[in-house]
């Protein structure tokens, strides 16, 4: 099946149960993971990603797409990742930036170039390829950061608070771009935040990192 | 193997590196000591007790002032404009090489060097050169004064880059609270956090003073010279049946050595536990602040400023036309010392060049591959191998490298330049380590989690992330040990056998023969590698990265 599975996904550290997540994320869908700062969230965020440290002991599967991707390192997992701030590379040009993404098979210059340009294009960032990252602002950044992230053509996306850094006006703008491109991609994602109007916005369930149902707003 | 088997491997394999040498080096030198009557022959030497004391005095002497004067600077000016202006007038002075400097001072110290020429004849009534010892000085000042003038920066640039790890700007503000005078705030809540970081540093530096022999054969006393400077003397000379009491000097030496570090040692808890008595009785030192602060600051600019002299006066005097004594400047300046010593600098420069493009080309790729495994496979160096990783720089040159010379002689690489490379990286390898492991931790984490997110192995995230991002302080480290190598004496001395001459060796051994012209143009051409090595450092980040606003100073 596609999409991306939770199977009794659990976390310790020294017997103390930290995430315990039981869940199917389908394409286009967004999970949110929500709760305070110290409850676990981080923790949940690396045994997606793959970044655990060796202190913790995880046990359960993940499962995307059919495949089992839990002993998998990060960079086979086909998730892709948007972090609170964009870490744009900031030796590399916004087209740097984005050509890193681009999977190797698409080979010739001219076929990465015109990759890069139709991806710009489509974050309303035409003409941004030779800047420096470092020139833009904001909003810009996050829209390049987004980019690179689905450039690299994940099968399921992870948020760790993508929206938290940035004002509030452009807020709610660059999250309905995210989100929107979520679902027009068809892509399972999982939203962790904080934020209650992030998670309402998300339109998906909404569980704490022990997976426990949440309702914003209480 | 893989290459991350390799990798796995390269940490053990570079501190096998350090710590083989060194070892293997004490038991060859030590051995012809033990089995001779040598030891015996050594005992009737009468210099002996006098090279003794030298070494001790002048080392410990210089390693206490060098340290006094840095703490000082700290404790009682760190934050402030005049700080900021020593500091930014010393590091460059780092890059100096020890040989150099002592030249330089030489040239100022001299009975007709450039202080005489300048209070003269007005000031001193001199009309030629007096007859006084002020250079090679029997009590070793002049050499104690070079050694603190070399000292000082290094000091201070490691005491700097350990203060954010102990927390030194809050706990400061916590003292003045509680109404403590600076320089008091600073030694009883600073320094004890601080102490443990730059020990090792400290060791070196009372090691090297003690057994430094490019220094003292420049600036110290002669009849009998500091004990290292004369175990080099016999090492190197025609006289073959003095060699085994040569080996045995290198035991004692040793042994000082060992005792002087354990004497500091003692001093440290002595002085630990008066810190404890001082803070229980409350007293707050505040009128320490109005004299430490202006002794300090004016001793940080007296460093400054014999150092700017020092080297002033090597391009001067290499430049020099006719020069007669009182006069405080030559009648005219011109290139023909340096055309004339042209075709001895041309080799010497080429091999200095040589052995230090290879000893920090291999240094830079062995730390480079011993923190990529640090990072990739988790692996935290312990206290041990740290302290293996300072054990060439406080091991006495002289204890060690004799006993490498003879066993690069058994296997036939003596006198090889690859031989001379591999003793050079010894002592490169610590210093770009040293400067290269905190920007290395300090990079964000987070930008290989966001590469390898995106696909990218480990080996793209090194090359194509990592490597660019750090460019910066990797060529800094590698110019750190640029200059360590183009500064090193003794390894060249005697792994080389005599057969190879870099710029630093030449210099040493023009020294006694007095020409200042030509020994000023091998010591401005030693002096002027490193600096082209660290502003290459600077220039080659910065221009290929002019459009990266991420990537300036700080980024």
């Amino acid at each position: 099946m596609n999409g991306l599975v939770l199977d009794r996904l659990e976390v310790r550290a020294k017997g103390a149960l930290i995430v315990a997540l039981d869940a199917e994320v389908k394409p286009g869908e967004v999970l949110t993971i929500m709760g305070p700062s110290g409850s676990g969230k981080s923790t949940a965020l690396a045994a997606i990603i793959g970044t655990l440290g060796p202190d913790f002991r995880l046990s359960g599967r993940l499962v995307l797409d059919g495949r089992d991707v839990t002993g998998l390192p990060t960079r086979a997992r086909g998730i892709g990742l948007l972090f609170q701030d964009d870490v744009l590379f900031p030796h590399l040009s916004v087209g740097g930036n984005l050509a890193f993404a681009l999977p190797a098979a698409l080979r010739g210059r001219s076929a990465r170039r015109a990759a890069v340009e139709a991806a710009l294009a489509k974050a309303g960032l035409a003409g941004f390829a030779d800047r420096d990252p470092g020139t833009l602002s904001g909003g810009e950044r996050a829209r390049v950061a987004l980019m690179r992230t689905l450039l690299a053509e994940p099968r399921a996306l992870l948020l760790d608070e993508p929206f938290s850094r940035l004002d509030a006006g452009l807020r709610d703008r660059i999250r309905a771009f995210v989100l929107d491109l979520i679902r027009a991609e068809g892509i399972p994602a999982i939203l962790v935040t904080h934020q209650q109007d992030d998670a309402r916005a998300a339109g998906g369930r909404i569980i704490d990192p022990q997976g426990r149902p949440v309702s914003p707003g209480t | 193997m893989t290459a991350g088997g390799a990798l796995r491997l390269a940490p053990r394999l570079t501190l096998a590196l350090m710590a083989v040498p060194v070892l293997a080096g004490l038991a060859g030198t030590l051995r012809p000591a033990l089995e001779t009557d040598a030891l015996a022959r050594l005992l009737d030497w009468p210099g002996l007790p006098r090279a003794v004391t030298l070494s001790l005095v002048t080392g410990c002497g210089a390693t206490l002032l060098s340290l006094a004067i840095t703490l000082g600077l700290v404790a009682a000016l760190q934050g402030g404009r005049l700080f900021a202006l020593i500091l930014r007038l010393l590091s460059p002075l780092l890059a100096v090489p020890h040989a150099a400097a002592a030249l330089g001072l030489a040239f100022l110290l001299a009975p007709s060097g450039w202080i005489a020429r300048a209070l003269s004849p007005w000031a001193t009534g001199w009309t030629q050169p007096p007859d006084l010892l002020i250079l090679n000085d029997p009590a070793g000042l002049a050499l104690t004064a070079g050694l603190v003038v070399k000292e000082v920066p290094f000091l201070l640039l490691i005491l700097i880059a350990a203060l954010p790890q102990a927390d030194a700007a809050q706990r400061l503000t916590l003292m003045a609270s509680l109404g403590y005078g600076r320089v008091a705030g600073w030694m009883l809540s600073v320094l004890p956090a601080v102490w443990p970081q730059i020990r090792p540093a400290v060791y070196a530096v009372l090691a090297y003073s003690m057994t430094a022999v490019d220094m003292a054969l420049v600036l110290g006393p002669t009849l009998p010279p500091t004990l290292s400077a004369q175990l080099v003397l016999w090492m190197t000379g025609p006289d073959l049946a003095i060699r085994p009491v040569a080996a045995a000097g290198a035991l004692v030496q040793l042994g000082l050595v060992l005792l002087a570090l354990a004497l500091l040692r003692c001093g440290e808890f002595g002085v630990a536990r008066l810190g404890c008595r001082l803070a229980l009785t409350g007293r707050r030192g505040i009128r320490a602040d109005r004299w430490l602060g202006p002794l300090a600051g004016g001793a940080g600019l007296l460093v400054v400023a014999v150092m700017a002299g020092s080297m002033a006066g090597l391009a001067l005097w290499s430049l020099a036309g006719p020069w007669v004594f009182p006069n405080a400047l030559p009648d005219h300046l011109g290139l023909k010392a340096w055309v004339r010593a042209a075709p001895g600098l041309g080799p010497a420069a080429r091999d200095t060049l040589l052995l230090a493009a290879l000893s920090t080309a291999l240094a830079t790729g062995l730390v480079l591959a011993c923190l990529e495994a640090e990072s990739r496979f988790g692996l935290t160096p312990g206290s041990r191998a740290l302290w293996l990783l300072w054990l060439p720089l406080i091991m006495p040159q002289v204890a060690f490298l004799p006993g490498l010379a003879v066993l690069g002689l058994r296997t036939g690489v003596d006198g090889s330049l690859g031989a001379v490379a591999a003793a050079h990286l010894v002592f490169v390898l610590p210093y770009v380590f040293l400067s290269l492991a905190s920007p290395w931790r300090a990079w964000d984490p987070r930008i290989a989690v966001a590469g390898a997110a995106l696909g990218a192995t480990p080996g793209r995230i090194f090359w194509r992330l990592r490597l660019p991002m750090l460019l910066r302080p990797i060529l800094t480290a590698a110019a750190v040990g640029f200059a360590v190598s183009v500064g090193q004496y003794l390894p060249t001395l005697l792994i080389g056998g005599g057969r190879v001459t870099t710029l630093t060796t030449e210099a040493v051994a023009l020294s006694s023969g007095g020409n200042r012209r030509i020994i000023g143009t091998y010591a401005m051409l030693q002096l002027a590698l490193p600096l082209l090595a660290f502003a290459l450092a600077l220039a080659l980040p910065a221009a290929l990265f002019r459009n990266r606003l991420g990537m300036r100073a700080g980024g």
